[in-house]
């Protein structure tokens, strides 16, 4: 490659060096960690009749919602860091939860409802006699593990690589990803694909032999995301903040620039675009077994551009902002669809307009308005703004 | 209680009424002829089963067609009477609500009355009565007066043809003046040849059959060529079962063509459809450069709009689409304006955000919808004018809404083009998108020009919405289901290009609706939108992209 150290003056990328001044990422990583901690032990150390218990349903739906950090940072990666607004990263999270999926289905053996031990219960139902191609080695772990990461990843570069050689960027490529997980969403809902169609893959019993019903197994699959999470931020901060990153920031800042300075943009942009594509399908193998479900309706455009406004209303371009606001609008989604059902979807464009207009920052951006204005400017923004 | 003395009081006074009406209103002179119509058909009210057909034949002599209506309506068990005066009345409708019954008078159709169910009685038939009404019916038919109704008679014969329908089709072959029912009549003889003895017959029958789409010719074609389960044919004389079949192998060629232009007629009617849905789009996202993810939702409103205005003007479903053409211009158009200035205006230059406003306020737009009007999805009606189907000949037809729509897409796409080549507002949506400063140091209100830009393609998607109201449910997720294809069109016919839009529509309809047989519905859908993303690799811009400096930026 024929890049040389071009941009001198922005100081030499290091991760330690970012990290250290990343005052928004350590406290993150703090309140993850301890975060995490407190509600293991409240759930299992404590006894239910205490006042610090905290109940199953509340560890569900805080993995629920770390893996939802997860997909809203792997967002993060591709929008804010490098410019590309992907409306089709639903897609990614739904193929590794169908990966996920596919081995919960042959974890269940004979214990269906049709008792087959081959084959998964839609499939006796649509008279099939043997499994297809496609479902061989996802009754071992390993390998659904490996697929999970394998296939979104691939998908993510043929598509990557045909629209970034190409050229095609901006508008047009976000409705180019939209298209792309519409169509899968259409193919997913054919029976005849082997995926359970319109009713996707549920009824799963255990996952590597735990039972997935049991309190230990739900913490366990907390403590999981929460590791993932934690590990996928650190390794995106390395990323984002070596020399491989400052070159994906000036992309998107000018690619044109870029281009003409030697790099080769659409091959960093390719890769970024693989790398996020498989932050999305770890969350979204994380999420299948913690809400016992996976069907195609995850592959619906709205759910893949309401990951984009977490990310828009925490704040993009800074990792613990999509984090926070996958966090923020999802809590407040549960609030809201448990008390006023109706006003849940009103309250969500009311968001989006908000945002987009009045908050081009994000949350994240609020808040270090206020303390700059009060102190010096922060590293963050700077950052950010380079 | 009170509503049903109301009730009783008011049958009273109809009935009352009724004889008035009756005593008075009937001239003497025609009276006296139909006196003894009226006289024979009360006696169906009190003759014996077995002396109905008596009874039946006394009618047609003495009415002619105007006892078709009595007939058909005994047959299908309409035909009651009143049982207070005898009087034969024919059911018009059946109100559940009320338990009452709409009739009208058998002889005097016009009049419409009321009656609780248990005040009529019903004329009693069995088959025997029913065979004979059918032979009469047809009879009366192939006799009638209105040609209309003596070529569907012919039609309807032509599925049941036994020796008593040849006599009849025989008999009124000598007295038909129309060309085109005694070429149908012709027909119906040939195709009864068929079944004749005679093998020559049979033979000039098939060779004159050759090429002729109606199916029944072709299922009787068919049966001459059936083979027995041994694998011998059916039929003895080896030479009429091979004219049969290539008579029959003429016949599907034919049916081929007309299957294929049946589909390029479907595939235009889905391009059209397309193209109404992508049209304002192209003003707004390629004029502009607004991506207006709220745009499904517009036509949708449109949609909305279509219905509140027949719910306002239940008798007139007719007229109400023409109404319904500007009202939806001007509600979403006003929507449109008020999007522009109240959130786009200030996101200019950041398309991305754009895109984010905009489906939050399509987001807004489907919940208030499903708020006032409820989730379930709305029954819009199909104007008469608009209901039925062209039918070039047996093996093709049109349904008149596709046509229509087909060329209401056409109309607004060209009234659109004249708007923006020939009119100052036009003029200054292309300068303003050309060059913003330019514009304005020439005078031009640029943020005037943007709000009606965008309100005249936010108008147009609710005159869409018009349209695809009588071709889809309207629901508040009707949006929803256009939107990316509207934008795969805008986006492979070439930004800010309008006849690109327009030849993108077409042949995305005819690519997938040639895709269907292949593929089924969905499996089309999904090739379209990979060969778009394909298309897209190969050529960025589109089809007809934009020239000039503007495609620069």
């Amino acid at each position: 490659m024929s890049d040389t150290g071009i941009l001198p003056e922005l100081g030499r990328p290091g991760f330690l060096r970012s990290m250290l001044r990343s005052k928004g990422g350590n406290t993150f990583l703090v309140l993850l960690f301890v975060g995490t901690l407190l509600a293991a032990m409240g759930n299992l150390l404590v006894p239910p009749d205490s006042a610090l218990y905290v109940d199953t349903y509340t560890i569900t739906l805080l993995g629920k919602y770390l893996s939802f950090a997860l997909l809203a940072m792997a967002v993060d990666v591709v929008w804010g860091y490098c410019g590309i607004l992907s409306l089709g990263h639903g897609a990614f999270f739904a193929l590794g939860g169908y990966g996920m999926g596919m081995y919960l289905m042959r974890q269940i053996g004979d214990r269906g409802v049709y008792g087959n031990p081959e084959l998964p219960d839609f499939m006796v139902f649509l008279n099939w006699s043997e499994l297809p191609w496609f479902w061989y080695g996802f009754d071992q772990f390993w390998f659904a593990a490996i697929m999970i990461m394998l296939v979104p990843g691939f998908l993510a570069f043929v598509f990557g690589w045909l629209a970034f050689r190409s050229r095609v960027t901006g508008v047009y490529l976000s409705i180019m990803t939209q298209a792309l997980t519409y169509a899968l969403m259409l193919a997913f809902f054919r029976n005849e694909m082997g995926f359970g169609g319109n009713n996707g893959l549920t009824d799963f019993k255990e996952l590597m032999g735990f039972d997935l019903q049991a309190d230990t197994t739900r913490v366990a699959l907390l403590v999981c995301t929460a590791l993932t999470l934690g590990a996928a931020y650190l390794l995106s901060q390395f990323i984002l903040s070596s020399k491989y990153g400052r070159v994906i920031e000036a992309i998107r800042d000018g690619e044109s620039r870029v281009r003409f300075v030697g790099y080769k943009t659409e091959t960093y942009k390719v890769w970024l675009f693989v790398y996020s594509a498989v932050l999305a399908a770890l969350a979204g193998a994380l999420y299948v077994p913690q809400v016992g479900i996976i069907n195609p309706g995850e592959f619906s455009p709205l759910n893949s551009i309401e990951i984009v406004v977490w990310v828009a209303i925490g704040g993009r371009g800074l990792l613990y902002g999509a984090i926070l606001g996958a966090l923020l609008v999802n809590f407040a989604k549960t609030q809201f669809t448990g008390i006023l059902p109706e006003a849940w979807l009103f309250a969500l464009g009311a968001l989006f307009v908000i945002v987009t207009v009045f908050l081009p920052k994000g949350v994240v951006g609020l808040l270090s308005m206020r303390t700059r204005s009060r102190n010096k400017p922060s590293p963050d923004l700077m950052e950010a703004r380079e | 209680m009170f509503s049903a003395v109301n009730l009783v009081s008011r049958y009273q006074i109809c009935r009352w009424l009724f004889i008035f009406l009756i005593s008075i209103s009937v001239p003497m002179e025609v009276a006296s002829a139909s006196e003894g119509l009226a006289q024979s058909g009360k006696q169906l009210t009190i003759v014996k089963l077995s002396k109905v057909a008596g009874v039946l034949d006394e009618m047609e002599q003495q009415g002619g067609d105007e006892v078709l209506p009595i007939f058909e309506a005994m047959l299908v068990g309409d035909l009651y009477f009143v049982k207070a005066d005898k009087t034969l009345v024919i059911v018009v409708e059946r109100n559940p609500d009320d338990e009452s019954v709409t009739v009208s008078n058998a002889f005097h159709a016009e009049e419409l009355l009321n009656f609780g169910k248990a005040e009529l009685k019903k004329v009693r038939v069995n088959n025997k009565l029913r065979r004979i009404l059918r032979s009469k019916i047809a009879a009366l038919t192939l006799s009638s007066s209105d040609p209309d109704i003596r070529e569907s008679a012919v039609n309807n014969m032509l599925q049941n043809l036994d020796d008593e329908n040849i006599q009849l089709l025989t008999s009124a072959k000598l007295t038909e003046t129309s060309t085109a029912i005694i070429e149908k009549i012709d027909l119906a003889l040939t195709i009864a040849l068929l079944d004749s003895a005679d093998d020559e017959e049979r033979l000039v029958a098939i060779d004159l059959l050759r090429g002729v789409v109606e199916p029944v010719v072709r299922n009787k074609l068919q049966s001459l060529v059936e083979k027995d389960s041994q694998g011998k044919y059916l039929e003895e004389n080896r030479s009429i079962v091979y004219a049969s079949q290539s008579a029959l192998q003429q016949i599907d060629r034919k049916l081929r063509v007309y299957g294929f232009i049946e589909r390029v007629f479907f595939g235009l009617s889905l391009g059209s459809v397309l193209l109404l849905a992508a049209i304002g789009l192209s003003i707004t996202f390629g004029v502009m450069g607004v991506i207006n993810m709220a745009h499904g939702e517009l036509i949708m409103l449109g949609a909305y709009t279509t219905y509140v205005i027949q719910q306002q003007f239940p008798n007139h479903i007719g007229i109400s689409v023409f109404v319904a053409i500007p009202a939806a211009f001007i509600v979403c158009g006003l929507v449109g304006v008020a999007i522009e200035r109240g959130v786009i205006q200030f996101l200019k230059g950041r398309p991305l955000e754009t895109l984010l406003a905009t489906f939050g306020i399509s987001l807004i737009l489907q919940q208030t919808v499903r708020t006032i009007f409820s989730p379930l999805n709305r029954q819009v009606s199909t104007p008469d004018w608009m209901s039925g189907a062209l039918q070039i000949n047996p093996g093709l037809a049109i349904t008149y809404n596709r046509l229509y729509i087909f060329i209401f897409s056409l109309l607004v796409f060209f009234l659109l083009l004249l708007v923006m080549k020939r009119t100052a507002l036009g003029l200054y949506v292309r300068a303003v998108s050309q060059n913003r400063d330019m514009a304005m140091a020439l005078g031009i209100r640029s943020n005037w020009v943007d709000a009606m830009t965008f309100g005249l393609g936010s108008g147009i998607a609710g005159v869409a919405g018009v349209a695809l109201s009588q071709l889809t449910n309207v629901g508040p997720n009707l949006g929803q289901a256009y939107i990316i294809d509207s934008f795969m069109v805008v986006v492979f016919g070439g930004v800010g290009s309008l006849w690109g839009t327009l030849v993108a529509a077409f042949s995305l309809g005819m690519f997938s609706k040639f895709m269907e047989p292949v593929t089924g519905t969905v499996l089309a859908q999904i090739c379209v939108l990979v060969f778009i993303v394909l298309f897209i690799q190969k050529r960025p811009r589109g089809l007809f992209p934009q020239q000039g400096r503007a495609s620069e930026s």
